[in-house]
C-alpha cells in the first residue's frame, strides 16, 4: 500500500489577514525572520528557482527548489536538510503551503512530505511548525510574535 | 481560532484517544482508526466531525481514500498564550537582575 511507505504531515491554522499579505509573510526574508526564530529562506520563489533555508550564522539548513508557484494561493518546496547527514540521507521531501479565503480569514495548510517510512526529517520539521505557525498568526493578526528569537540573554 | 471549540473537543475522552492514536500514527483512514475501538463506526465519525470542526484534525483525500491528520497548531496557540506570557515576564525579569547587578550608575 504507497500509504505506508509516505510519512506526511498536514498543519492548518487559521488566520486574520489576506491572501496577498500572507503570500508576502511566507515569501519575505525579513519577515520571515521575525517569526521563524531569525531563521529565513532565500528564492524568487518562482517554478524551477533554487530554494534554501539559512541559519541565523549564514549556514544552510535546508536547501532545495520551487516545484510550483501559485502567487498568493500555492507554492510547493523540494525540500532536503543539508546540516545532518541522517536527514540528508532521506533525501527530497515536499512542503507545500495552500491559501484560502475563509470569510475574514485565510485558512493556511501546510503539507510535508517524504516518500520514507517514520522519516527523521518528517519528525523534526513537525516540532518546529507548530511554534512557527503560531508566531506568524500572533504576528499578522497583532503584529508581534510571542516568541521572538531564543532569549537574547547572552547578547543583551 | 474558536478556542472553546478547541476544548470542547478535547474534554472527551474518546477524542482524546482518537488524537493519541493519530499521533501514534498520523494519517490514518476511518476504517485504521476504528481497529481495535470499542466505539461504533458512526460513534468514530461523529467524534472526527467535532475534532475537525475544531481544527484538530485535518482531513486529505489521497486517491480515493480520506486520510486523517492530527494539527496540533492550535492546541500550541493555546499553550503559548500562557505560556509565552511567562516566558516574557522571565525575559523582562532577568533584564532587570541584569541591570540592577551591573547598576545605572557605574
Amino acid at each position: 500500500m504507497t500509504t505506508k511507505s509516505l510519512d506526511q504531515f498536514v498543519y492548518v491554522t487559521f488566520i486574520r489577514t489576506t491572501p496577498e499579505r500572507l503570500w508576502q509573510a511566507l515569501t519575505d526574508p525579513e519577515f520571515q525572520k521575525q517569526y521563524w526564530f531569525g531563521m529565513h529562506q532565500e528564492s524568487d520563489w518562482r517554478a524551477g528557482s533554487p530554494w534554501k533555508m539559512v541559519f541565523t550564522d549564514g549556514k544552510t539548513a535546508d536547501a532545495g527548489e520551487i516545484l510550483e508557484a501559485e502567487p498568493p494561493r500555492r507554492v510547493a518546496i523540494r525540500w532536503r536538510n543539508e546540516f545532518r547527514p541522517e536527514m540528508k540521507a532521506e533525501g527530497f521531501s515536499t512542503c507545500v503551503y495552500e491559501i484560502e479565503p475563509m470569510g475574514d480569514a485565510v485558512q493556511l495548510t501546510v503539507t510535508h512530505s517524504i516518500e520514507a517510512p517514520q522519516s527523521q526529517l518528517i519528525r523534526a520539521v513537525s516540532g518546529g511548525w507548530p511554534r512557527i505557525l503560531s508566531n506568524l498568526k500572533t504576528l499578522l493578526e497583532t503584529g508581534k510574535v510571542l516568541m521572538p528569537e531564543r532569549p537574547p540573554v547572552a547578547a543583551a | 481560532m474558536d478556542d472553546d471549540a478547541v476544548f470542547k473537543a478535547l474534554a472527551d475522552p474518546s477524542r482524546r484517544e482518537l488524537l493519541d492514536r493519530l499521533h501514534a500514527r498520523n494519517g490514518q483512514t476511518l476504517s485504521e482508526l476504528c481497529q481495535g475501538l470499542e466505539m461504533s463506526r458512526q460513534a468514530v465519525t461523529k467524534h472526527l466531525a467535532v475534532l475537525e470542526s475544531a481544527n484538530l484534525v485535518a482531513a486529505r483525500r489521497r486517491g480515493r481514500e480520506k486520510l486523517h491528520f492530527i494539527n496540533p497548531v492550535p492546541i500550541n496557540g493555546i499553550a503559548e498564550r500562557w505560556i509565552g506570557k511567562f516566558e516574557e515576564r522571565r525575559l523582562a525579569a532577568l533584564s532587570a537582575l541584569k541591570q540592577a547587578l551591573e547598576g545605572e550608575d557605574r
